[in-house]
């Protein structure tokens, strides 16, 4: 990704160290990548970083505003996006399912936003608010048609914070809804979260079009980062529009149209997936088993895979810190060489399916799934990687 | 034969103000939203507003379309969300003028709720609701507004449904303009429109408008020119008319006019009050401090004013040239609504001391206490303008109080970082 970048504004950066939780660190984390509007709707267990930013908004001249439910949340925060702002809103599963309705409008007008999916274990209003990393499909493939996201998954408060910087940055670059799908579990727990002086933290500012209004396209089809955006009042009277649409942002709905547009929206992230992948890799050489793991899970992981080393399994640690897209030829080139990948994850097996179709029956894949409600007790995962060593 | 299309384009009155290069339109003949829209474009040039601080939001359906067609930044959302991502863009951007046009089955069935919501908070936006009593798009179902017995393709037996009072819900809800007319009623329309982008607060206005191709025909009311006749014959004006004395029966009386007219303070203005009496000093309006606030609003005051008395001087060449007689220009207002007479002294005032107003401006942003800010007006006023006319009208400037409602005199003393 090679992008300008510039210092955060010092308004939005509370630097030292502080002893939060993964919501607040969230709310921190925006702030410092220059977030300055948010608009949301309460639900637990996500509702900590909605305060947060309430109470902080004024002092940063930011604005904040509850709105009446999800489905105008998100929509407010595109308008505000296109008034010029950052935007971040967080929710959980129910409130997620009302909000993919405008990520798809989101992802369609690439329109840069964060949403923080703070995981619940469901189906339905299921169990509130029991940890769970149910809806990891439902990052990519929740809003209808074809389109691609970007999605983290932090494992700490610490990264809460880490990651919301870096999803403003690769939303405002690739111009795409960024997901962070982190859980209860994570939101709810505090830890020491260290925020960088201001000068430390790196920001990609919105890379506005300056050229002359004939020239003024709102999109370029090149499936690539980086392309210029506008706002509303600079002169360029943009349209944009859910339909499909040419690069003027006008309506045009032909099949021939809909491929050129499809085609932009998932090879710009899915074709630059080596920039965008981040993963967390240890003792992988020479491996026998890999276990392969996101988010709050990864930090039960560490526990069985320390035991299972003590037994003299070589044992490697794959943690995936971006879930979309997908970390495909990373597994591919491990498939073969490892013997067994053992994919612990709170759900009923989600991603496991994503490792399973990239080992390609190279290797085998055992997983290790736990409903929500709870974490998993690591003598499971050790259980997995012992009978994976075999 | 293409060329001379694109010149008569080019050439078109509407040209910078409708995105010719997108013409024609989707809309039936002796649809109603091709005229709305052209009073819109009228209404805008006529308010003065600069077209490029001015957004059109809509959703989903035929009135949806509208935001493609008109030359301002425009959103074409999703079915229902025309509002919420009006009231983002608009809190993203308080100088900007936000407004949504879209029908009556996306702004008050699917998004029936951020209509309401809106209203409660005065969101300082114009909602515009042409009102068909049918989802034309998906081929003529029914709305929340179809009057009860009419036949619709999802109420062949006629409908058993109650409709909205939609002037009465956005009155209960808490908008602060709302009005009524027909697609027929261009004039007023003009006028209406004119007023609600002149004004701060939640501003609704609903236009009753025939759908040829689906309604008309499925009820076998005849074509887009019956319709306009039986407009003609069957609207009743009564301004300030009681919102619940509003409601719409099959091919009944249509009672048009402006209903509720009143001050309230926006969303933002009751934030920053709200926020000033408890914080106090420390407080930072959203966006600016109050005196770089009112400088900004007074200076956007007079550059509208004569961009409006501009447009007014040209159309009155024009009408001299063909020789027609000035039609009235105000709507005539009720009970609680403001004077109208005033306004437009006003903005005559603020036309004649433009200049003044100008420097008005610096010497307020300079001084920091809001009664040397006021002293520094009189001083600069008399230098500026000598005659006695000019005088009159700067004292009338100065005069007004430089704290707003929400203006705590401490706050004034506070400038930007």
């Amino acid at each position: 990704m090679n992008v300008k970048t510039m210092p955060a504004d010092p308004k939005g950066v509370d630097s030292g160290p502080h002893f939060m939780d993964g919501d607040h660190a969230l709310a921190e984390g925006a702030l410092a990548a220059g977030c300055r509007f948010f608009a949301g709707y309460p639900i637990t267990p996500s509702t900590e970083t909605f305060e947060r930013f309430a109470e902080r908004a004024p002092e940063v001249g930011a604005m904040f505003i509850q709105m009446e439910d999800e489905l105008s949340a998100i929509a407010a925060n595109i308008g505000a996006v296109w008034g010029g702002q950052k935007v971040m809103t967080v929710t959980c599963g129910p409130g997620f399912s009302l909000m993919v309705e405008n990520i798809g409008l989101a992802a369609m007008t690439e329109t840069p936003m964060v949403i923080c999916n703070v995981q619940r274990a469901g189906p339905s209003t299921g169990a509130p608010t029991l940890t769970a990393q149910q809806d990891m499909m439902q990052a990519k493939y929740g809003p209808h048609g074809d389109n691609a996201m970007i999605a983290l998954s932090p494992d700490s408060p610490q990264e809460c914070f880490d990651l919301a910087i870096e999803a403003f940055n690769l939303s405002e670059y690739y111009r795409v809804p960024v997901i962070i799908l982190t859980d209860e579990t994570v939101g709810h727990m505090h830890e020491k979260v260290v925020i960088p002086p201001a000068d430390q933290i790196k920001v990609v500012p919105r890379n506005l079009f300056t050229g002359p209004k004939e020239d003024f396209r709102p999109y370029k089809f090149n499936s690539k980062g980086g392309n210029p955006m506008t706002r509303a009042g600079d002169g360029y009277r943009f349209h944009i529009t859910g339909l499909t649409h040419n690069e003027k942002g006008y309506p045009v709905v032909t099949a021939e149209q809909n491929k050129i547009v499809v085609t932009h929206l998932m090879e710009k992230i899915n074709g630059n997936a080596d920039d965008i992948v981040r993963l967390e890799e240890d003792q992988i050489e020479g491996a026998d088993v890999v276990v392969v793991s996101y988010g709050i899970t990864s930090r039960i992981a560490v526990k069985a895979i320390q035991d299972a080393r003590k037994e003299g399994i070589k044992v490697g640690s794959l943690r995936m810190i971006t879930i979309w897209p997908f970390c495909e030829k990373r597994i591919r080139e491990l498939a073969g060489k490892v013997k067994t990948f053992v994919v612990p994850e709170l759900n009923y097996g989600q991603m496991v399916n994503e490792v399973e179709r990239c080992a390609g029956g190279k290797s085998k894949v055992i997983s290790v799934n736990h409903c929500g409600g709870a974490v998993h007790d690591p003598e499971v995962i050790l259980e997995a990687i012992r009978k994976g060593s075999k | 034969m293409s060329q001379d299309i694109a010149q008569f384009k080019k050439d078109s009155p509407m040209s910078g103000t409708l995105r010719m290069d997108r013409m024609s339109h989707i809309w039936c003949p002796g649809c109603g939203i091709g005229s709305e829209v052209n009073a819109f474009a009228e209404a805008v040039k006529r308010s003065g507003i600069d077209p490029d601080k001015l957004a059109v939001v809509s959703g989903i359906g035929c009135t949806g379309r509208v935001a493609g067609y008109v030359d301002f930044d425009s959103i074409h959302t999703t079915h229902g969300r025309a509002i919420p991502v009006a009231t983002g863009l608009k809190l993203a951007r308080p100088d900007m003028k936000v407004v949504v046009f879209s029908g009556e089955g996306d702004l008050t069935g699917i998004g029936g709720n951020h209509f309401i919501h809106a209203a409660r908070r005065n969101m300082d936006i114009v909602v515009i609701c042409n009102n068909n009593f049918t989802y034309g798009m998906t081929g003529g179902q029914v709305t929340p507004t179809t009057p009860h017995s009419a036949v619709s393709s999802t109420t062949p037996f006629g409908n058993h449904e109650y409709p909205f009072n939609l002037p009465f819900l956005a009155d209960a809800a808490g908008a602060t303009y709302i009005a009524r007319w027909t697609s027929m009623h261009s004039r007023n329309l003009i006028q209406s429109m004119e007023e609600a982008l002149s004004r701060k607060g939640f501003s609704f206005i609903e236009i009753i408008s025939p759908c040829t191709t689906l309604y008309l025909r499925r009820n076998r009311l005849g074509d887009g020119v019956d319709a306009l006749q039986f407009y003609q014959e069957n609207a009743l004006l009564k301004h300030g008319a009681d919102t619940r004395t509003l409601d719409l029966d099959f091919q009944g009386k249509i009672t048009i006019g402006k209903f509720v007219e009143k001050d309230k303070p926006t969303y933002i203005e009751a934030l920053d009050n709200q926020c000033v009496k408890v914080v106090g000093d420390d407080y930072e309006l959203y966006g600016k401090t109050i005196p770089e606030r009112e400088a900004e609003e007074k200076a956007e005051k007079a550059r509208v004013a004569e961009r409006r008395a501009a447009v007014l001087a040209e159309e009155e060449k024009a009408r001299a040239k063909a020789g027609v007689v000035k039609v009235s220009a105000k709507i005539p207002v009720k009970a609680g609504a403001k004077k109208a007479v005033a306004k437009t002294t006003k903005k005559a005032a603020a036309a004649t001391t433009k200049k003044v107003a100008a420097k008005t401006v610096t010497a307020k942003k300079t001084t920091a206490k809001s009664t040397t800010a006021k002293k520094a007006v009189v001083k600069t006023a008399k230098k500026a303008a000598p005659k006695a006319k000019a005088k009159a009208a700067v004292k009338k400037v100065a005069a007004k109080p430089a704290t707003k409602k929400v203006a705590a005199k401490p706050a004034a003393k506070k400038t930007r970082k």
